[in-house]
């Protein structure tokens, strides 16, 4: 079942459009990896002044929400580009890519943590939780991005 | 030019450029710390000269952003350094006649004089407007020079990858 749809994305429009140029493809992977800049900064940002570094005389909750529209525009780029790319070897390469799959599964993870429980911590008034629990918070977002970013560049070398 | 293909010549023939290019994980492994460092050295900068535009972290005194931001764009600055320059060790003569090494490393220079720009103008005067609504044109025009010329040494750098082109040299 996945394994047809990812041939079908293959011999889709995008994916042939992808295909068809000399360049497209090297250009969307510049495009994700300057995402990936944006996406990186705007979490870095928040995590790093969870542990206490960084913007550490500024409220958590006052750079989350600096961060925020960064961190969507990061991740809206990333899905832009990676989406093409993923189309243009999605049966011949991606489906039975171990780092891919594993990619995937960080991004799940990275995107639920993200969106839930670190989202819902960064937007307290006062910061209630305790400084471990809030130290684990932001040591658990680093190592879920890490992870995306590890596989990522694992599907070249895999 | 000759002097620098020596040069290059000279480094292939090391046992460290040998060493990376023969391993089957060291250049690998340089290469994604290379590129997992864009997020610490590029992220922040990228917020930085966003803010320096007065498009991001609005309400932030620059002074201060600046101060704390500055030792963690130096820390991704020394990996990105330090696994760039192993990974162009690695296989000097190619990356020597590559034109978008050539173009990287140009923009590379900008990006280092546009920096130092900064380091006598700019930042001295930061705590003068701190707060202010619009930035001063000389920060505005150096937080879009620099936004520029990294975006080109990013595109750049990741066309190193393709031979599009026959070799310089």
């Amino acid at each position: 079942m996945m394994q047809l749809a990812f041939a079908w994305l293959e011999h889709s429009w995008l994916g042939i459009a992808v295909n068809e140029s000399k360049w497209a493809f090297a250009a969307l992977e510049a495009g994700h990896l300057l995402s990936l800049a944006m996406l990186g900064g705007a979490v870095l940002l928040v995590d790093l002044r969870i542990l206490g570094w960084g913007l550490k005389e500024e409220p958590i909750r006052k750079i989350a929400r600096a961060a925020q529209p960064w961190l969507i525009a990061g991740l809206a780029g990333m899905i832009v580009t990676g989406v093409p790319l993923l189309a243009s070897l999605a049966g011949s390469k991606y489906y039975g890519n171990e780092a891919f799959r594993l990619k995937m599964y960080f991004l799940a993870a990275a995107l639920l943590f993200t969106f839930t429980i670190r989202q819902r911590f960064a937007r307290r008034e006062a910061s209630p939780v305790g400084a471990l629990q809030a130290k684990m918070i932001a040591v658990t977002s680093v190592l879920l991005w890490s992870g995306v970013g590890i596989m990522g560049r694992g599907i070249g070398f895999y | 030019m000759g002097v620098i293909l020596d040069i290059c010549r000279y480094l292939e023939a090391t046992s460290i450029s040998v060493g990376i290019r023969e391993s089957t994980w060291t250049y690998p492994v340089i290469e994604s710390v290379h590129v997992l460092s864009l997020t610490l050295f590029m992220g922040l900068l990228l917020l930085w000269d966003l803010r320096l535009l007065g498009v991001s972290m609005r309400g932030f005194a620059v002074s201060r952003i600046w101060a704390r931001l500055f030792p963690w764009i130096g820390v991704g600055a020394v990996l990105m350094i330090v696994s760039g320059l192993l990974l162009f060790w690695s296989d000097p003569v190619r990356f020597y006649g590559n034109v978008f090494f050539r173009i990287k490393f140009i923009g590379l220079v900008l990006a280092l004089l546009n920096a130092l720009a900064f380091h006598f103008g700019i930042e001295r005067r930061l705590p003068d407007w701190d707060t202010a609504l619009v930035p001063p044109r000389a920060a505005r025009f150096a937080g879009a020079a620099s936004l520029f010329l990294w975006t080109l040494i990013i595109v750049a750098g990741r066309f190193v990858a393709y031979n599009w082109f026959k070799p310089l040299v």
